[in-house]
């Protein structure tokens, strides 16, 4: 049986606001691209499944799972990571209600929460509570409880909101 | 939440200071194991059993050698040579058993992913081919995965040098609990299962390892909560003198006890390192995490209880087994879990016969390491679901039954039926705050309305213990190298800020952020003023890291000595400068002043200037130490805090699935350091052991297959079904040390177990059926609907 080859492909994308291009080996994923090849390593991988969420970057202005995306496939794309998020200040209220609630406590999942909130944040209103843990079903906790998380979309949102 | 309370000086202790550590996580900024490139670094990908048991007749690596990127194979074998294996025997505990294990199987594989195999690769794809490419010729032998017939001396050893599966076995007997129960005006019995699970810290296990073949140092970058604890680990089993060893723990995905544990593949990464001289990395994917990440519980039990005619406990039967999985998990040994279980069981009450017993038998799965709460959530869940049943039978309403049976507040000191030592527990007042917080009249009024909607709801309050940051009386005589003792150094720098250096170990919790504020207190400054370095075995202090929730209790008082030692030698050396004495002056704000008048004479900058660039002209002699180090050792073999907790449910009699309404914790951990980080250690916890009790299960067959190994079909509480929960503190100082705090990092998942037994059970016991096997399935309930009609 022959090994698997790596074949490659270039690639030409937007990341974080800046132009990319890469040759990459066709089977890489996306998170795995943006880790190893760009060295942003604030994407985080823990299933490589498409559940926990610790992936979640912005592709193209949605919140997308970036384990079940190749990165040939964002060819083309706009990919926003929390890197990137984070710098254009866009998400820095719901960052420092997350960080005064201690909404976080290893952060290994925290990207990928912030990247999904900032989703509910942007729609703009205040959700109830039950919708707003809806909204984050998708992304695995296992420090938090997820309490804290909620509190600090949910203020965030208030505070948006001048409720 | 609490709301945090400003840096400012002065008063941080009780404050709910923001994590200093945090921000850089929630901005992406983290600096996890993986994260970590180093220049040539390799990658491994290890080759693992698909056998739950098997002997390995011969390992052909040919056609994986000449895959692309494939730098080297390295087999068990090799790794033997140069690698001694893991033995976590306890001297102490006579008649314990336990093999020898290879950083990976030689010619015996004894769960299903125990690694076989390493491929070097240039990356971890490669690595992952050419995995697939290694021939392994196994022959699959028979499995032993079923604990009572693991404990048949009978049944095929897996380790034949130890002749038959039995681990360990062990017995408290206190007064005589056979006549104490046949005595009793009636009794309560059940069965219970608390089925095997895992940590799932979302972040793997990962660890770089590099050799410098130069100057023969080893530093290993490692995703575990005790950087001393390895280092000492490396040096032994690879022959590297120990100042050659640092092992440096960045920022790390969770740990929740699973990276106090040592595995073997993290032994056979550094000796690989050492082998081939270069950088190696590895990271544990999802499906390796589920096989072979150290697992936890497996426990089944019978547990009986006796009352007497004025609804008192006299009594408890506990006859407790569990599995510890293919070997006892180095370098502790595989007891805790079934101790921890039948010492805790009944502590918080004053009944007077008491007899236990726990097997411990080797089964073919993952083996059973430390996990948050490790058997004290059992033992606590037997004895909160029986007292439960027992108040039903003498009709009294189980939270007054609880208060009644109770050990008083005047009997402390004392020793539980089980061997707890406590000075205090405060049972009474948690269990009035609890009940306050939580209406619990009000919940009861409105379980009896629905139920005539033939709505199901259920009221669980629990009681729990903790016993935490264990001491030398304990591990001492094991002969197990676990540091039961904490350091920290603190450093006043030129400009008048201050470094800290603390061995305790932080993977979320909190603990450097509490570090810092009774530091803080200490020198009378803020928080901007500290900064506190962790993680690193070549700098800090010697110590434990993060085990046993003793980084406040033990790292903490640490802290508070070392702080408290440094302001003496400052108010010394200001003393000198000033021409006065160190008792006319103190340290306020940053600032030196007279002690009577408040009057400020000088800044920390500027005595540190004297003390490190002016010593000119200071009296001859003067030698500044603006430098201190102060470890802390507990005086006791552990810590006991408790707690209550309540947990409203409401079951689904038709599906049989369980809905949670409302949770509340009233938790005594000693002195609060800082209210958010104890809240979020509660919450964090208490959804930790719902995931435990409701969904979390790791299934073998009766081959050692384990059946399910993904996040998909592995259960996990997710933000949609976990509820809100209300906390309040009852603060009662622990007397050991000045700091008066003690542990509350398992606090949370070990109460929300019992808790939540007991409320599926109240809801379930008009229908004459009580729930037995965590986790509670649908399936579970319906049957034990079922059966109870």
């Amino acid at each position: 049986m022959p090994a698997m080859s790596e074949d490659t492909a270039e690639i030409n994308l937007i990341v974080n606001g800046e132009p990319v291009t890469k040759t990459v080996p066709v089977r890489r994923h996306l998170v795995d691209f943006l880790r190893l090849d760009l060295e942003l390593t604030g994407s985080h991988l823990a299933c490589e499944h498409g559940v926990c969420g610790a992936c979640t970057v912005r592709v193209d202005g949605v919140a997308v799972r970036g384990c079940l995306m190749l990165a040939v496939q964002a060819d083309g794309a706009e990919v926003v990571t929390i890197e990137g998020l984070s710098d254009s200040g866009e998400v820095a209220d719901l960052q420092a209600e997350f960080e005064a609630r201690n909404a976080a406590q290893c952060g290994y999942c925290t990207p990928g929460m912030v990247i999904t909130s900032a989703e509910l944040v942007a729609a703009g209103g205040v959700p109830d509570r039950d919708a707003i843990r809806d909204h984050l079903s998708g992304n695995l906790c296992r420090c938090t409880g997820y309490q804290a998380i909620v509190d600090a979309v949910e203020e965030t949102m208030k505070k948006r909101a001048g409720a | 939440m609490t709301p945090p309370d400003g840096n400012g000086a002065g008063g941080l202790v009780g404050k709910g200071v923001a994590r200093p550590n945090v921000k850089r996580l929630i901005h992406g900024r983290g600096r996890y194991t993986d994260d970590i490139s180093v220049p040539h670094m390799l990658h491994i990908a290890f080759v693992r059993s698909p056998y739950g048991h098997a002997r390995i007749n011969g390992i052909d690596t040919s056609m994986a050698a000449e895959a692309p990127g494939v730098v080297r194979i390295v087999t068990a074998a090799e790794v033997a040579e140069i690698c001694e294996p893991m033995v976590a025997i306890a001297a102490h505990r006579p008649g314990h058993k336990s093999a020898p294990q290879h950083a990976m199987a030689v010619d015996h594989a004894c769960y299903q992913g125990e690694p076989v195999a390493a491929v070097v690769a240039a990356s971890r794809a490669e690595a992952e081919d050419a995995a697939d490419l290694v021939i392994v010729e196994y022959e699959e032998l028979p499995a032993v995965m079923d604990i009572l017939e693991a404990l048949d001396p009978a049944s095929p050893p897996i380790h034949p040098d130890l002749g038959d599966n039995r681990c360990f076995e062990h017995t408290t007997v206190t007064g005589d609990a056979p006549v104490a129960l046949s005595n009793a005006a009636f009794t309560v019995e059940q069965d219970f299962e608390f089925g095997r699970h895992t940590a799932v810290t979302l972040e793997g296990r990962a660890i770089l390892a590099h050799w410098d073949t130069v100057e023969e140092r080893l530093t290993v970058h490692h995703s575990h909560q005790s950087p001393y604890q390895m280092q000492d680990v490396f040096s032994r089993h690879l022959g590297i003198p120990e100042h050659r060893v640092r092992v440096i723990t960045p920022d790390i995905g969770g740990g929740f006890g699973l990276k106090i544990n040592v595995h073997g593949e993290e032994l056979a990464v550094a000796a690989i390192a050492k082998m081939l001289g270069k950088p190696v990395k590895f990271t544990a994917d999802r499906l390796e995490s589920f096989a072979a990440d150290c697992q936890t519980r497996d426990h089944i039990a019978t547990a009986k209880m006796g009352v007497d005619g004025d609804g008192r406990i006299t009594s408890m039967d506990f006859e407790n087994a569990l599995s510890v999985g293919a070997y006892t998990a180095y370098i502790r040994f595989g007891l805790a879990e079934g101790m921890m279980a039948i010492t805790c069981a009944a502590a918080p009450y004053a009944l007077t016969d008491y007899h236990a017993r726990t097997r411990v038998a080797y089964v073919n799965k993952g083996i059973v390491g430390m996990f948050r709460g490790v058997g004290v959530p059992v033992g606590c869940a037997v004895t909160e679901v029986l007292v439960d049943q027992a108040a039903a039978k003498a009709e009294i309403d189980p939270v007054e039954f609880r208060r009644k049976n109770y050990h008083r507040d005047e009997d402390y000191p004392l020793t539980s039926v089980g061997g707890y030592a406590a000075k205090y527990m405060s049972l009474h007042r948690c269990l009035d705050a609890c009940v306050d917080i939580m209406d619990y009249d009000g919940l009861r009024a409105e379980q009896a309305a629905q139920r005539e909607n033939n709505v199901w709801r259920g009221v669980g309050v629990a009681t729990f213990v903790e016993a935490a940051a264990f001491g030398p009386v304990y591990y001492g005589p094991s002969g197990a190298r676990v540091s039961t003792q904490d350091g920290c150094t603190v450093k006043l720098e030129p400009s008048g800020v201050v470094r800290v250096m603390t061995s305790v170990t932080d993977q979320g919790q909190g603990t450097l952020t509490g570090i810092a504020q009774i530091v803080g207190d200490q020198l009378g400054i803020g928080m901007d003023d500290i900064d506190v370095i962790a993680g690193d075995s070549a700098t800090t202090p010697y110590g434990g890291g993060a085990w046993a929730s003793r980084g406040m209790a033990m790292g903490g008082e640490a802290a508070l000595q070392a702080g408290k030692a440094l302001k003496g030698n400052i108010l010394d050396l200001a003393a000198s400068v000033l021409q006065t004495t160190a008792d006319a002056l103190t340290l306020e704000e940053g600032e030196i002043r007279d002690a009577a008048t408040g009057e400020a004479r000088m800044d920390l900058a500027e005595l540190a200037k004297v003390g490190y660039f002016r010593q000119d002209t200071l009296p001859g002699g003067t030698q500044p130490e603006l430098m201190v180090t102060r470890h802390h050792v507990p005086d006791t073999p552990y810590y006991v805090a408790n707690g209550v907790q309540g947990a409203h449910v409401e079951v689904d009699i038709e599906t049989g699935f369980i809905k949670l309404l409302g949770w509340w914790v009233a938790d005594d951990c000693g002195r609060v350091v800082n209210p958010l980080m104890v809240d979020e250690q509660i919450r964090g916890g208490v959804i930790q052991g719902i995931g435990n009790t409701l969904y979390e299960h790791s299934q073998y067959d009766e081959t050692g297959q384990l059946l399910n190994a993904t996040l998909a079909d592995y259960l996990l509480p997710m933000a949609g079904e976990m509820p809100d929960i209300k906390i309040a503190h009852v603060e009662t100082p622990l007397t050991n040390t000045e700091l008066g705090a003690n542990g509350i990092g398992e606090s949370g998942t070990i109460g929300a177990i019992a808790a939540l037994w007991c409320a599926v059970n109240d809801a379930l016991r008009p229908l004459g059926a009580q729930v037995t096997k965590q986790p509670f399935t649908p399936e579970h309930v319906l049957e034990v609907i079922a059966a109870g009609k």
